[in-house]
């Protein structure tokens, strides 16, 4: 619905929007990251776009591309009820340079969306206010939404106990078993009849 | 309501006269009135509140008054998944409850961490607290919690502080013969 969004896009920044695509009604612009602001300032202020709402922003790791990371924003208008997927990618293997200007001068909605990011994938958005951990805890090391962050490793706050101090163990007995909750467990897959 | 009127005289003859321990009759005073803290965390809060409300009546077994102070609670319910963030608070409410004191793990994610096998999920809240009941299910349905009370129950009568599982109600291998038994009234509903 607003592919003329993204063709008004490209007609005003022409080499800086790197790809397009629109797919069953989404529409999607893959944007260069020195001008992320430019671009953001653009779609809420151009009377054609005006682009008001922040709907989401989060980041997504690509390990096996360059550049790795990538900033996914997602704006509504709620007057022209369109909506718009914008990206930009940053960072190199290592995560050096995965910096991104702030749009908390654009919507200020995007405030905690920012720190969530940041604390998820490990963006830093330049020019943010308040750029702090949202979900974990400060001590915690490390962003877990990155695919190198080890899937089963945990940071306790506090120590766990030992089956010795418990005195009874701490592995359950059935029927707890991997198939317990739902069944889409890393640990295989356990037929009922074996319990 | 109303005013008492029939006086009740126990002395000594047979009219009414009763032997007991004083501890057994200190548990069975324990069990019947056991005020909760419900620490409630997630979707398994849905199954306690309908195991709170009327339609499955938590207060036949004594069990109704929560209260939101640890100091004055006996039994800690721990409802729902538990994160690493959260873990100091809920070791910190543990400590502060008055002896004697009981806690049950509610759901799957309560007892074991259910499927969240990741960075942000304490793997069962016994990593933290002591725990005597866990109630399986994902959430468990409000019989197999009411199971859980009573096992609590019959725990605390008999002085058992080992942990104990509410065992499933059916085997999901062989489902025609149900490995608990509900009496059937006359009336046609379940007793
Ligand atoms: S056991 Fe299931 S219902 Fe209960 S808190 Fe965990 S995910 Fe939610």
């Amino acid at each position: 619905m607003s592919e003329a969004a993204l063709s008004r896009l490209k007609e005003r920044f022409g080499a800086a929007i790197l790809e397009t695509s629109s797919f069953l009604g989404d529409d999607t612009a893959v944007v260069d990251a020195a001008r992320w602001k430019e671009i953001a300032l653009f779609l809420r202020d151009d009377s054609k776009l005006s682009f008001d709402m922040p709907i989401d922003l989060c980041g997504v790791d690509y390990p096996e591309r360059l550049p790795r990371m990538e900033v996914v924003l997602h704006v509504y208008s709620t007057s022209l009820r369109h909506r718009l997927r914008m990206k930009a990618r940053v960072g190199d293997d290592e995560m050096n340079g995965a910096e991104i200007d702030s749009l908390v001068p654009v919507w200020s909605g995007v405030e905690w969306l920012e720190r969530e990011t940041y604390d998820m994938s490990g963006v830093t958005f330049r020019g943010h206010p308040d750029l702090r951990r949202i979900l974990m805890y400060p001590e915690f090391e490390g962003h877990p939404l990155r695919k190198d962050y080890a899937a089963n490793r945990t940071q306790p706050l506090i120590p766990y106990r030992t089956e010795e101090e418990a005195g009874v163990p701490l592995e359950k007995l059935a029927p707890f078993g991997p198939d317990e909750g739902m069944s889409f467990g890393r640990r295989p897959h356990l037929p009922h009849s074996e319990n | 309501m109303g005013e008492v009127t029939r006086t009740v005289t126990i002395d000594g003859s047979e009219q009414g006269f009763a032997t007991t321990k004083f501890d057994a009759l200190l548990s069975w005073a324990r069990k019947y009135s056991l005020f909760q803290y419900p620490f409630v965390t997630a979707c398994c809060g849905m199954e306690f509140m309908s195991t709170v409300s009327p339609r499955f009546d938590i207060a036949r077994f004594g069990a109704e008054a929560p209260r939101f102070s640890p100091r004055q609670s006996d039994v800690l319910w721990v409802v729902g998944t538990i994160s690493q963030r959260q873990a100091p608070v809920l070791r910190r409410i543990y400590e502060q409850m008055m002896d004697p004191k009981w806690v049950i793990a509610f759901g799957t994610c309560a007892s074991c961490g259910g499927f969240y096998d990741n960075y942000t999920t304490v793997p069962g809240l016994d990593k933290i607290i002591p725990c005597d009941v866990y109630i399986p299910g994902c959430p468990p349905r409000p019989e197999a919690i009411l199971d859980g009370l009573m096992l609590l129950q019959d725990k605390i009568a008999s002085g058992d502080r080992r942990p104990g599982v509410v065992k499933p109600r059916q085997d999901p291998a062989d489902p025609k013969n149900d490995l608990v038994t509900l009496r059937t009234s006359a009336s046609g509903r379940d007793e």
